[in-house]
């Protein structure tokens, strides 16, 4: 609200000459309704955070989510790290996250461009096989079938190779990459640079953002999935972070002994709500910690997609 | 942007240099594109292709165990007939489009409101720092999603919480049935529609500031402004993006369902994607649920073919276009 609370009388910096400054009324009930939605998006984050940082006995005394901080305690995230459940599955998250984004990267990078040159080898049926995907889904029992013939459940490849290819991500890359002035890579190829040389040192150079953009998504996919893993991973040992938070955050299942063990019975051992509530933070911490470095390229990256896709 | 707002002619396809090459002297050339296209092609024939054809046991009493699917009896629209007579897929199919006409009348103008809201915030920095919060809940799972609704509005949420301390009944919105479109419709706001205004944003954007200098002068107002300029601006956009949602309309999410079903029940949340998992999935009948999602994949096939029809017919360029 102070930030809204703009000089009085004066107009603000940001208007055009010709436009009239701003009712009080105006201001005030934009104002109110840009805090309400920044405080909509950012408070259940805020109590959540802060519940998963207090000691037992504040969560106990409250009798659920904490809304004023009383010191802060990282027992829940010690006690969720020095047990293995929730720890391993933070590491096949990460694991199927980084490899998965590399993988679709790649192929994503690779595929875009071998199609931006019309005219070359079978370009109009090579692209077709990936614009089918915009319009039609072969549906979840095909491919379910697809991934288990392939000997692939319970292995982290079924995280990663059904979801390996977004239509949408790769026609976004086309479309940058096709803007790109052909003279460029002209004079690239006279200088006796091949495809592979001319996509590493020209064109990825210059798309940058929008392969940020794109690894963004790839990333966030990963990370995010659930119902691939619900479906294909059956081994507990293997789930990643989506599936425990499904299972001890939103149903409330209780986790393995293990868990409650690490402290014993001690009346200092965190309830699970402060637990429940680390497990959402972690699951959070990576799309908020890269979301700042990619958020500038939205806009550019975005538009394109939307539009063509 | 300006391809959406503005309608393009389409590129005439002009006289290409590889047109009078044979594919042998093509493939000599374009050899290393063919290399760098084969690992998605490879992806996408394993995990598109190949599925989209095993959909033959749709037609199919499939058993995956004995017979196989060459060896499984072929028994025709068998299973497409039965699936009519199933209440529970003709429930999915009604619920499904409820939840689309309902988002398209509560969630559709949300994003729209949004952009206009910060198109019209002064400060540069405060109108970052807002569009950064809310673009975010863009990147949170489902399941994310749901954990954090749970909290708020769950009968141990934050809501029953306040309400229990100050002597009332607490409330539980996130097992109520009857309540399940609003619960679902109010996830869908507050996860994407601050991602869904970057769109209108950026047509705001591309409309020129003279057009409002000028309107100002001949004497029209704020409202004014924003009735005879903002929004003609906006429409081509608008027009696009409903005729594209009413393509989708079989789509209503997936894992926000699956992830609430045990919570409401099947009767409020069952949708076609849920009920190919769980008819096909679930009870082992996979000729069935293969059916189930072939029969939404091909309706949903003609959906957006219509719809891209409609769009190339306002002049847009739709979902797609030759080129």
């Amino acid at each position: 609200m102070t930030l809204l609370a703009t000089r009085r009388g004066r107009k603000p910096a940001g208007l055009a000459a010709w436009e009239e400054a701003p009712s009080p009324a105006g201001r005030v009930g934009k104002g109110t309704l840009l805090t309400l939605i920044v405080l909509a998006v950012l408070f259940p984050l805020y109590t959540i955070v802060l519940t998963s940082l207090s000691s037992a006995a504040t969560v106990n005394r409250v009798g659920g989510l904490v809304l004023v901080p009383e010191g802060i305690h990282f027992d829940a995230y010690i006690q969720i790290f020095s047990d293995s459940v929730v720890s391993r599955a933070v590491l096949v998250s990460t694991l199927v996250t980084v490899g998965g984004t590399a993988i679709s990267l790649g192929v994503s990078v690779l595929g875009a461009y071998s199609l931006s040159r019309p005219g070359s080898f079978a370009h109009r049926p090579l692209l077709f096989s990936v614009l089918l995907m915009f319009v039609f889904f072969p549906g979840i029992i095909p491919v379910y079938l697809m991934v288990s013939g392939l000997g692939l459940k319970d292995s982290y490849w079924s995280l990663i190779l059904p979801t390996a290819v977004s239509a949408f991500n790769v026609v976004v890359l086309r479309a940058f990459f096709m803007n790109i002035p052909g003279e460029i890579m002209d004079s690239a190829r006279i200088d006796g640079a091949g495809e592979f040389r001319i996509l590493w040192r020209i064109v990825l150079p210059m798309s940058k953002a929008v392969t940020a953009v794109v690894g963004l998504f790839y990333a966030v996919g990963y990370w995010n999935a659930w119902f691939n893993a619900m479906l294909y991973i059956d081994d507990t040992r293997k789930w990643p972070l989506a599936l425990i938070l499904r299972q001890y955050v939103v149903d409330s299942n209780p986790l393995p002994t293990a868990t409650l063990g690490v402290s014993g019975m001690g009346h200092d051992a965190p309830p699970t709500l402060a637990i429940k509530m680390a497990i959402v933070v972690i699951a959070v911490v990576p799309a908020l910690v890269i979301y700042p470095f990619v958020q500038r390229h939205f806009t550019k990256g975005v538009i394109v997609g939307a539009i063509k896709g | 942007m300006i391809s959406a707002t503005a309608a393009t002619p389409r590129r005439r396809r002009a006289a290409r240099p590889g047109k009078e090459l044979t594919w042998r002297a093509k493939l000599r050339r374009d050899w290393p594109l063919v290399l760098m296209n084969l690992p998605m092609l490879l992806v996408v024939l394993a995990f598109w292709w190949i599925p989209a054809l095993g959909n033959v046991i749709a037609f199919q009493d499939y058993n995956p165990y004995t017979d196989g699917i060459l060896g499984s009896p072929v028994i025709g629209f068998t299973n497409f007939a039965l699936l009519f007579e199933d209440p529970q897929f003709l429930r999915a199919m009604v619920n499904t489009l409820a939840i689309t006409a309902f988002q398209l009348v509560f969630y559709f103008p949300v994003p729209i409101m949004l952009a206009l809201l910060l198109n019209s915030v002064v400060s540069a920095r405060l109108r970052a720092f807002v569009q950064g919060v809310v673009y975010m809940p863009y990147f949170f799972s489902w399941v994310l999603v749901v954990a954090i609704f749970q909290q708020m509005f769950g009968g141990a949420g934050l809501l029953s919480q306040l309400l229990r301390e100050r002597g009332h009944e607490g409330v539980d919105w996130m097992t109520n049935s009857d309540t399940f479109i609003l619960l679902l419709t109010s996830q869908t706001i507050w996860k994407d529609a601050g991602w869904g205004a970057i769109i209108f944003l950026a047509a705001l954007s591309t409309i020129s500031p003279s057009l409002y200098e000028a309107a100002a002068v001949d004497g029209a107002k704020r409202w004014r402004r924003m009735w005879h300029i903002t929004l003609p601006g906006l429409r081509p956009v608008i027009i696009l993006l409903l005729i594209l949602r009413l393509g989708d309309a079989l789509n209503v999410g997936f894992e926000q369902f699956m992830l609430q079903r045990s919570a409401v029940g099947s009767e409020a949340s069952e949708v076609f994607d849920t009920f190919v998992y769980w008819s096909g999935l679930r009870t082992g009948d996979l000729g069935y649920g293969a059916a189930a999602g072939l029969f939404k994949g091909l309706v949903g096939l003609l959906l957006i073919l219509a719809a891209n029809r409609v769009a190339h017919a306002f002049g847009e360029r739709g979902v797609y276009s030759k080129s």
